[in-house]
Parts: C-alpha cells; structure tokens; sequence
C-alpha cells in the first residue's frame, strides 16, 4: 500500500525528459508509471519502479537531484463517483493530499489511484478505517509486469 | 601559548616561523632596514619606478621611517600589463632562474620573475603557511592547485616539501584520482581552491564515498575569496579543519599571509612583505581596523621588487595581538575583491553578496552563476542555481517557494529584480582553478 516513488529535478527544456528515462532504460530498469508536473521553467519527474534503490543509485551517480517519497496506492471504483468517496473520507479525516495521479491498471471495474499525503502513515490509518481497500506494492507490481 | 605541534613536541613550532614571533619593535626594525633597501633596489634599477618616484620629487634615502612608505608611488596591475613582460625586473635575465605568468583576463598575462633567493624566501613562506596551519613532518600533503604558469602549484610544492611534509604533485583536475590518491596514499592534508574542493566533496558524495571516513584532517585553500558559511560547509563535508591561505602572483604567489590554529585572520608575513590599507577612492592611508584595499610592499624581493601593489582586496587589519602568539599583524578574511565587482544600473555589485543571499536561504553554497545581459538598453541580471538535494522536493510548490526565496534574497541585497532559474545539477560548468562567477553578456 506504501510505495517508494522517484522525484528527479529537470529543467524544462527539450530533451531534457529523456535522459534520465533513457539512462534507466539502459539498466533494464523498467517504469511503472511516470507523471511529470511541470512549470514553464522547470519539472519534477515522478516515477514508480519496483527496483528503486537501484534506480536512484543510477540517477544519483549520474549526477542527478533525486528525492524518494512514500506515496499510497488507492483502490477506487471505476465508475462515477467512485473517486469522490476517497476524497470524502481524506476530506472528512482533515487528510492534506500535496497531489494524485492514476496508475494505469485497470482490472475489471477498478482503478489504482497514487496519493500523496502530507502524513503517508495517518492516511493509510484513516482510508483503512474507512474500508477503503489500500492495494498493496508487490500486487500491483505484477499486474502490471 | 603556542598551539602548533612540531615533530611532536606540543607547543613547538618549525625553525623556519621564528619570525612570525619576533618582539614587535624587532620587527619594524627589520621591516624598515628592508623596506629601504627595496626602494631603492627599485629605484636603481626599475625605469617606471624612478620617474615616478622623480615625478614627486622622491629619493630612497627619504625613506627615514615605516610611515614613509604612504609617500611612495602605487603599483597597480596595469603597470604590470604596460610594461609586459619584462619591465618591472630589477635583475638581469642571468640571475632570474624562474618566471611564472598569470592568466590576465582581457589581453597579456602579466609575468613575474625570481632568483634563486627569492624562491627561499618563497619556500621560506610557504613552510610558514603550512606550518601556522598546523601541518609538520609526516603529513602527506596531496597539491591540488594548478602546476604551471600559475603560481599556486609550485610555490605550495616547494614550500611543503620545505617543510619536511610528503608532497604529491597531483595538480588540479581528474576529480575521480584525486579522491582515489586522497584515499590509497592516506593523504592528512590537502591544497586546493576553494571552489574545485567543494567540487570534490559532492563528486565523493557522488561515489558513495564519505570523506569523513578518510585520514585527510586539512585543507589549505586560497586563490579566491570564499564565505565563512563555505568554510563550514567544507569543514563538515569532509572532516577537516579549513584553512585560509592569501597570496598573489604580483607578489610572490601563494605565501603572503595565512590563518594560524585561530582561523581568525591572516597574518601576513610581515618581514617580507609590508602591508597597508588604503582608502580605495581617495589612497589615503587608514589606521588599523578600518576597512579599505589592501596594499603590499615586497621588501626583500630581488628579481620583482614591488612597491605599493594595489591588490583590489577589501579588508581590514585586525589591531589585537592573536592568541597564537604570533607578533605579525592579520587582516580579516578576504570576502571581496573590488574588481570582481560588476555595475548593474548604477549599483555596485559583489558576488559575494549574491553568495550571502543564496547561502542564507539555503544553509549551504550551491553552485551559482551571474549572468548579465543588455535588452533593449537595460542591464537584466540573472542568477542561475543548481538544485541540491537538501532544496529539492516532489512538490512543485516548495520548489517554487525556494526558488521565491532566492530570487528575494538576493533582490533584497543587491536592491533591483533578478531573474533566478533553477538549474539541474552539474550544468554550471566546474572550474580547477578560480571559479568564474559572473558571465557578462552586455555588448557594452
């Protein structure tokens, strides 16, 4: 349900994204998910390996500014409304979310939701206590391997 | 109340410092007797001298005490680029056995020469600087500054090895062998700019390797000003004691002043060179403790005598004795030099202060870049900042905050807007030597 997930800085320049994804390409380190917010002048790439000790070993050696950040794994209904219900219960628990994105799995009617709270560990606490089911790093790993 | 350890006898100090500890009235004595000899050494034998000295009606023989030296004319580093190569030499070519030449940034470098008796008195001062920095027989001294034309490499080379010290001529550069040499040869100190072992401490960060691991307890560092805030950052970073060394090629090189175990200030050798500070605008002498520019007089200088050099050096000179017991004067730490300064609609500028914004918000020194432009007649300054680690974060809004918080700062200081970008890490370029801090780009 904790995942380790990757920052690494960029300049927001052309072809300044490819680097580093080319870098871990060449060590056979496959990405699982990526997401990029950005602003005119720079990004901060977000990525998601099942490796990334030695993914942020490779970054860092490279020369690369990287942060590691503990993210939580959502299990949220694919249909209308079914994202609301988290935000409800991170709404009603005064959870701080900094930002979300998707994970690209789908199984049947659900999604995977990547939530970044201020307090990682009181968020998993809440959500569970809400009976909303987390999904855990190793079963999401190998849907999508 | 001596603190330096000299062949292990605690308290004791190398022969060659004696006079760092000479009786203060002792040491004018000598000062003056020299300070007349190299008047009028150059007076003899150095054309620009004596006309200028003519020219305000001046005999050596008027030199009856020290105060007299403010009568004198100034040397300034045009005077050395006017009279390129070899028209400050007061030696015939058959007695200079060595000429070093600094890289001068617009046109001709300057070139300075020594006889045999001024490369003593250098190795003399460098044994000086080492030892007041704590180092004696046994250490193994890794020399990083730059073998060559450049004054640093040889003049800490010789002076180490004077001193009885091991001495390994790695020269600047190939980061990754100074730290596998700093490692395999148990290096305790080492020789570097400032900047370039900042460098290496983030490339050993880098590696995975931790410096605080290794036997290296010292660092001689000149060449360029550096903050305070950067001493501690290299203190820390690596597991050393800093030290500041001060020197210019006009002069002599590296070896005319150095901190002592109190790294507060650097006392200059005063027997053979005489120090003075001068009010930048006007010349006039000012009393110790006042800050101006910095000015040398070399007074046992054979080859080169040099009168009243103005260094472009702001600082001041500190008038309490120190408690290491040295009698020679100090002035503070060099934090900037008058001709590093750049004017950007109309107001005066040193990367220094720009360097106190960055290191208040941060904590430590990152890697940083002034460039100045001219759009459509306005001067626009823009700073250039690597992310650190301790500064980066997955969230665009702190990032943003930081970036905010410099670009204020800095504002703050120098008083117009600055366009402040954040850069990705390693794309300012790295220096060996001096570190270049400011790109002007204005077609003036």
């Amino acid at each position: 349900m904790k995942l380790q997930q990757l920052s690494v800085f960029l300049e927001n320049r052309p072809g300044h994204l490819a680097e580093p994804l080319e870098l871990l390409s060449r060590q056979g380190i496959n990405l699982l998910n990526l997401s990029l917010a950005d602003t005119a002048e720079f990004g901060i790439l977000r990525i998601i390996v099942r490796d990334w000790q030695k993914a942020e070993q490779v970054l860092k050696e490279a020369g690369w500014v990287v942060r590691l950040t503990e993210v939580v794994a959502v299990d949220v209904e694919d249909r209308p409304g079914g994202l609301a219900e988290v935000l409800q219960v991170a709404g009603r628990a005064d959870l701080k979310i900094e930002y979300m994105y998707a994970f690209p799995l789908r199984r049947n009617d659900r999604a995977a939701l990547i939530f970044r709270f201020e307090q990682p560990d009181r968020a998993i606490a809440q959500l569970k206590g809400a009976g909303i089911h987390l999904i855990e790093a190793e079963e999401l790993f190998a849907a999508v391997e | 109340m001596l603190k330096e350890r000299w062949n292990d006898v605690e308290g004791g100090f190398h022969p060659a410092s004696a006079p760092d500890f000479l009786p203060e009235d002792k040491l004018r004595e000598v000062q003056l007797r020299r300070l007349r000899a190299v008047v009028k050494r150059a007076y003899d034998n150095v054309e620009l001298i004596r006309t200028r000295m003519q020219e305000k009606d001046m005999a050596p023989e008027d030199i009856k005490q020290l105060s007299d030296v403010a009568h004198l004319p100034f040397t300034t580093k045009l005077d050395l680029r006017d009279t390129y190569p070899f028209g400050l030499f007061a030696s015939p070519m058959s007695d200079i056995v060595r000429l070093h030449a600094s890289s001068g940034t617009t046109g001709k470098p300057i070139v300075v020469a020594y006889t045999r008796e001024d490369l003593e008195v250098w190795a003399e001062v460098m044994t000086r600087t080492f030892a007041s920095c704590g180092l004696h027989r046994g250490d193994v001294v890794q020399n990083a500054f730059g073998y060559g034309l450049f004054t640093g490499g040889l003049g800490a080379h010789y002076g180490a090895e004077s001193l009885g010290a091991t001495v390994i001529p790695v020269s600047g550069g190939n980061t990754e062998r100074q730290l596998m040499v700093m490692k395999d040869f148990s290096v305790t100190a080492m020789c570097a700019t400032p900047s370039y072992f900042t460098h290496i401490i983030e490339r050993a960060h880098d590696m995975g390797m931790d410096m605080r691991d290794l036997p290296l307890h010292t660092g001689i560092f000149g060449a360029e000003p550096w903050s305070d805030a950067m001493r501690t950052h290299i203190e820390e970073g690596a597991g050393i004691k800093a030290y500041d060394i001060y020197g210019l090629s006009e002069i002599i090189g590296p070896g005319v002043a150095s901190e002592c175990s109190e790294q507060n200030g650097l006392h200059v050798f005063e027997d053979h060179f005489y120090p003075e500070i001068i009010d930048p605008e006007t010349g006039e002498p000012l009393p110790d403790g006042e800050e101006g520019e910095l000015v040398l007089t070399t007074l046992s200088k054979q080859a080169m005598p040099i009168i009243r050099y103005r260094t472009r050096d702001i600082t001041r000179i500190i008038p309490e004795t120190c408690p290491c017991g040295r009698t020679t004067r100090r002035f503070r730490r060099v934090g900037r030099r008058s001709d590093d300064m750049f004017i950007i609609r109309g107001v005066n500028v040193f990367p220094s202060q720009v360097e106190a914004a960055l290191l208040q918000v941060e904590g430590t020194l990152p890697h940083y870049q002034i460039i100045l432009t001219r759009e459509n007649g306005l001067d626009q300054m823009a700073v250039e900042v690597e992310v650190t680690p301790e500064v980066f974060s997955d969230k665009v809004r702190a990032l943003e905050d930081v970036r905010a918080a410099l670009a204020k700062a800095i504002e703050h200081i120098v008083g117009i807007r600055v366009g402040l970008r954040l850069v990705e890490p390693r794309t300012i370029a790295r220096s060996e030597g001096k570190a270049k801090r400011v790109i002007d780009n204005r077609s003036l």
